[in-house]
């Protein structure tokens, strides 16, 4: 893994590059013009939101029930990505409704829901930093309701018609949208990875560090 | 021995209260101040806004439960009880479903008071369809004591518990808090949307179905020191 | 040391890739596109929400990263400290 982190830190840099020049040259979607284009940030943005929560939850439940500081320290690292990949599509997503709905902000059910899911991992990394001990368990319950809304989220704008675009919408998509679509998500994707190697990382030199600190004390 | 157990931990609940009733005077005071600030808010010329009555309904119950809950689990730190019941050789789901009873118990009497009080107040006619009223008021509860009861009793060793409780409690449960609303302010359209209101009420049941479960998986393992 | 080295490769390489939205813009005002699927006057006012967008995606990885840096930092430093004083017991 530790050899593979150079490469995969510059392919993500180089992707990152270049998916501007990619997404230029995708066609326009015929009703919304040029701020389509925001689509191809945005929706990776949640998928990998989406992966990340995957992580979060899973590696929290692991934690939960065999007590490992590995999968705590996978948890922490993953969590605080989906706040900053939910963050990407909380931002972006308002740009592109500006332009195509005319408003900043719509409350409609998936907005909504997605803003929650973003507070639920923005409360878990607070009772991380203000809980004291024993926060890393409370932080890991955080994590599987989380992940247990997720669904609930992605199924809301099939259940209530509203005026955001359907999910369905991304297996429909032309050759042409398809191709920079999909280098997008790998290129998001591969984001999340490098972050995640990174955070875990820092996660492990604390804990050295705390264990150096409780070594000196006896 | 399961149900015994739950059993007596919510006798042993209202044993206790019953000695004071610090916890349900308290709560069904706060309830009533909310009701009460909501209304200066909601309330233009005389007539309450349209719907007002669901929301504020819905608050009241989302924020003396949140009150309760940081009542009843202090009082079990300050004792140091909640530790005693875990030592002892008992399921420890069972201690969890024993004090979710308690919290459904006291919210209960808080809406029994709230709901009447809401519908005169505001002009709401909330009974039109008692039947469904009660079931999305106790959906609604149900899947907010779920979560309610679970992290309370994980935050009763924490720091800063007071604040952390809302912060943790409301991202996850305010899901189940809007279908409560929507399924509300559809009984109070005319005629009663009853078909809105069901629909709501099947989601709160799929709401309260994953964090029950949830919540008793997890018990167990998050009271483990 | 090395993730630094990162930032400032990953910052370059943003720079770079700035023509590329000077392309889009040059699109957006009538390049390859026909006119009449694309009317001028509705693309004049999202490409600043666009470039807002992607430049908000890369500013916000930057600051994790260098959020991630200074904690590193941090640590590191605290266990050089703490093992100058090691020793000495």
């Amino acid at each position: 893994m530790k050899k593979a982190f150079g490469p995969l830190a510059a392919l993500v840099g180089v992707m990152f590059v270049a998916a501007p020049f990619v997404v230029a040259n995708a066609p326009y979607e015929s009703t919304m013009g040029l701020v389509q284009k925001i689509f191809y940030f945005h929706v990776p943005s949640w998928f990998a939101m989406f992966t990340a929560i995957g992580i979060c939850g899973v590696a929290s439940l692991y934690h939960l029930f065999k007590n490992s500081p590995k999968a705590d320290r996978l948890a922490e690292a993953a969590g605080e990505l989906a706040v900053l990949f939910g963050l990407m599509g909380l931002v972006t997503g308002p740009l592109w409704g500006r332009k195509s709905w005319g408003v900043w902000w719509q409350w409609d059910a998936k907005l909504t829901i997605a803003l929650l899911l973003e507070m639920t991992f923005i409360s878990g990394i607070l009772v991380r930093k203000y809980g004291g001990p024993g926060s890393d368990k409370l932080a890991a319950a955080v994590g599987i309701f989380g992940l247990a809304v997720t669904p609930f989220v992605y199924e809301a704008v099939n259940i209530w018609r509203t005026i955001h675009p359907l999910t369905s919408v991304v297996p429909t998509l032309s050759a042409a949208m398809a191709g920079p679509f999909w280098f997008c998500v790998s290129a998001f994707m591969l984001l999340l990875v490098v972050l995640l190697t990174l955070r875990v990382n820092l996660g492990a030199r604390q804990a050295a560090l705390d264990e150096l600190y409780l070594a000196q004390e006896d | 021995m399961f149900f015994r157990t739950a059993w007596l931990v919510l006798r042993k609940d209202i044993a206790i209260e019953a000695k004071s009733f610090e916890v349900l005077t308290t709560t069904l005071f706060f309830a009533v101040a909310c009701v009460l600030i909501f209304a200066f808010a909601f309330v233009k010329e005389g007539r309450p806004v349209e719907d007002a009555a669901a929301g504020i309904l819905w608050i009241a119950i989302a924020f003396s439960g949140t009150l309760a809950l940081g009542r009843t689990f202090e009082r079990e730190r300050y004792g140091e009880t909640l530790r005693a019941l875990l030592l002892a050789p008992a399921p420890r789901a069972a201690l969890y479903v024993g004090k979710l009873l308690g919290m459904l118990a006291l919210l209960a009497i808080a809406e029994a008071l709230l709901a009447p009080m809401v519908a005169l107040m505001f002009q709401a006619a909330l009974f039109s369809r008692p039947l469904l009223l009660v079931g999305l008021l106790a959906g609604g509860t149900l899947g907010f004591c779920a979560v309610g009861t679970l992290f309370a009793a994980m935050l009763v060793r924490a720091r800063s518990r007071d604040v952390l409780l809302p912060i943790l409690l409301y991202p996850i449960i305010i899901p189940v808090i809007i279908a409560g609303v929507r399924g509300t302010a559809a009984l109070l359209s005319t005629p009663p949307d009853d078909a809105t209101a069901i629909m709501w009420l099947g989601i709160l049941g799929a709401f309260d179905t994953v964090f029950l479960t949830l919540s008793l998986w997890t018990f167990e393992p998050l009271m483990t020191e | 040391m090395y993730l630094r080295r990162l930032l400032i490769a990953l910052t370059s390489l943003m720079l770079c890739a700035s023509p590329a939205f000077a392309v889009q813009t040059g699109v957006g005002q009538g390049g390859f596109v026909p006119v009449d699927s694309v009317p001028l006057a509705d693309q004049l006012p999202a490409a600043p929400l666009l470039i807002t967008a992607y430049a908000f995606v890369w500013i916000a990885v930057m600051v994790y990263l260098f959020s991630i840096w200074r904690r590193l930092n941090k640590v590191e430093a605290d266990m050089r400290a703490l093992a100058q004083k090691m020793p000495q017991r």
